[in-house]
């Protein structure tokens, strides 16, 4: 034990379930506070890059299902839209609709995922995640009979979709669609009247808001701090702009604000959802002009991103005019998220560290690539 | 609404004294051109860039490393030849020879203004021993991982990065994986029960033991 005003080093990972992965802090404390900690990454780094530079721009995606494990069909459109600047291809519309339909279906379990593991995380073991869970596996199903995989999905594809929606698919989404805020109703008065759960998260973790956007901090964890920026709303790529989006926002930039944003954020997804559900239009899936075996897109370069559920997912992509990428880059919103980490956890408990780390919604397959 | 490259480069060239300030055409569709700063005014360029009331690019969404080896291009030009007396047009092949760099983009947008992106990528002067180029962590604080791992993987040497340490790869590794030429490891060791071609290739590894990062 530590004698008095004596720090304390602890290493908290990378075996340690509070870290959502193979990943750690170590962290020196002070009695119980939190006076120093460096976030350590790399034990999942296996250059997803360098892979993708040395594959066709095709081959590729079915990797980009491996970086945020959790949101595939969200990776894949991120690259798609990428590609697709680069190489100037349209996406029909049926597809554009299809993608905001697997996106915001990718959204909803993932925040409904965080949610179970925030709590666990700050102690109700089990029944929370479990409750989630439940949720996450009606949507995995969905994936699973238009794609074939529940998490793995590689189904986008340069200029639209793979397959088409098989034959009742839109009734059981829309089922599930209408059925979800049913669940968000119980989860909320479950925990949103919880004092426990109350004192554990607020004024816990602040993020001001010049801090936030300075430090590139995007997706809810933004929002939570009160700038309003959806990718969504500002770039209006794919068919965003004929929804009505509304962005949650939050007042204080604390663990309970980016629980709330989350919250708020599924039950606007809901309504995307079932709009996109009821104008699905027929038509093709994918660009006629697209191709799949031999595509070379013409020098030059592009970035494209999109608001994924943890934040801006970017590629950036420099193509020499031949069959693989030059460059392939990605730009990880888990890891950019993490880098004001030790800024939100100084002078806190270290008890809380863990439940400040599990607001921020980190996936180690895509901090780490 | 942003104003287009050709006016911030000559405001940026009226404001920032010296800077040289190019831009990088893309002939893809996706249409995104670029501002090449020089190293010595790349941190007041982008000082400027964040500052100015016009364009507050205050968000750096991404940066990252491109290398670029030395490489030949070849160039079609028409030179007058007297052939058996007659003056003729001929097509010859020059190559000029472009010397070797690495480069650091950052993609810059405005949360506030909600525009963007403005692409600005700096250079070194060589992929040798003169890498360093100024950090831009002072003046976005999302640059301060990203750096790291240009750092780490591309060799490229932040001057006033806070931290400057490996990120994705461990302390003892020498090489810069993502740079072109890199030669990744004998990785002979998967073998269980090294024989025939394994075992030569294991014997190799052994000779040179140490060579490509493996102590």
């Amino acid at each position: 034990m530590a004698a008095e005003g004596e720090l304390l080093e602890v290493a908290m990972g990378p075996q340690h379930p509070s870290t959502h992965g193979v990943f750690r802090m170590d962290v020196v404390l002070d009695g119980e506070r939190v006076v120093k900690l460096k976030p350590v990454f790399g034990y999942l780094h296996r250059n997803h890059e360098k892979i993708a530079e040395s594959t066709t721009y095709l081959g590729s995606m079915p990797y980009t299902d491996r970086l945020d494990y959790f949101c595939s069909l969200t990776n894949n459109w991120a690259y798609a839209l990428a590609v697709e600047k680069l190489a100037g291809l349209q996406v029909p519309e049926r597809a554009e609709y299809i993608r905001v339909i697997t996106a915001e279906l990718t959204r909803l379990q993932n925040h409904c995922c965080l949610i179970g593991f925030l709590l666990q995380d700050m102690g109700a073991l089990g029944t929370p995640l479990m409750y989630a869970f439940r949720e996450r596996e009606k949507i995995l199903d969905l994936f699973e009979a238009l794609t074939g995989a529940r998490m793995m999905c590689n189904y986008m594809r340069f200029g639209g979709c793979r397959v088409d929606l098989p034959e009742g698919w839109v009734q059981e989404a829309k089922q599930v669609a209408d059925e979800f805020p049913r669940f968000l109703d119980e989860f909320e008065r479950l925990l949103r009247e919880n004092e426990i759960l109350m004192a554990r998260t607020q004024g816990i973790g602040t993020l001001p808001k010049e801090l936030a956007v300075n430090a590139g901090v995007t997706g809810p964890m933004l929002r939570a701090s009160g700038v309003n920026y959806d990718i969504r709303k500002v770039d209006r790529y794919g068919i965003y702009d004929r929804f009505d989006l509304k962005v949650p926002l939050g007042d204080h930039g604390d663990v309970f604000d980016r629980y709330m944003i989350r919250v708020l954020e599924m039950r606007e997804s809901v309504k995307i959802l079932q709009r996109a559900l009821n104008d699905l239009p027929p038509g093709p899936i994918i660009d006629p002009k697209a191709k799949l075996r031999g595509f070379r897109p013409k020098p030059g370069e592009a970035y494209g991103r999109i608001e994924a559920p943890k934040g801006e997912l970017g590629f950036y992509l420099i193509s020499g005019g031949s069959p693989n990428p030059y460059r392939y880059r990605v730009r990880p919103p888990s890891l950019i998220n993490l880098t004001i980490l030790e800024d939100m956890c100084l002078g806190q408990l270290v008890a809380d560290a863990v439940i400040i780390l599990g607001s921020v919604d980190i996936v180690l397959g895509e901090v780490d690539r | 609404m942003l104003p287009t490259l050709e006016q911030i480069k000559m405001r940026l060239e009226a404001a920032v004294r010296g800077a040289r300030v190019e831009i990088i055409p893309n002939d893809s569709p996706s249409g995104q051109r670029s501002l090449l700063a020089d190293r010595e005014h790349a941190f007041a360029v982008a000082k400027f860039l964040r500052a100015d009331p016009e364009l507050r690019l205050d968000y750096c969404s991404n940066a990252t490393g491109v290398d670029w080896p030395e490489m030949e291009i070849p160039e079609k030009i028409k030179v007058k030849q007297t052939v058996a007396g007659v003056e003729k047009e001929v097509e010859q092949i020059r190559k000029t020879r472009r010397p070797g760099f690495l480069e650091v983009v950052y993609h810059l947008y405005a949360m506030e203004k909600k525009h963007g992106p403005v692409i600005l990528r700096v250079r070194t002067e060589n992929r040798a021993d003169r890498v360093q180029v100024p950090s831009l962590t002072p003046i976005w604080r999302s640059c301060e991982f990203q750096e790291r791992e240009i750092y780490d993987l591309y060799g490229i040497t932040f001057d006033g990065h806070p931290d400057l340490r490996r990120i994705l790869m461990w302390d003892g590794f020498q090489d810069h994986p993502m740079r072109k030429d890199y030669a990744a490891p004998d990785d002979y060791e998967y073998e269980p029960t090294p024989h025939d071609e394994v075992l030569e290739r294991a014997k190799r590894h052994y000779s040179k033991r140490g060579a490509a990062g493996i102590e």
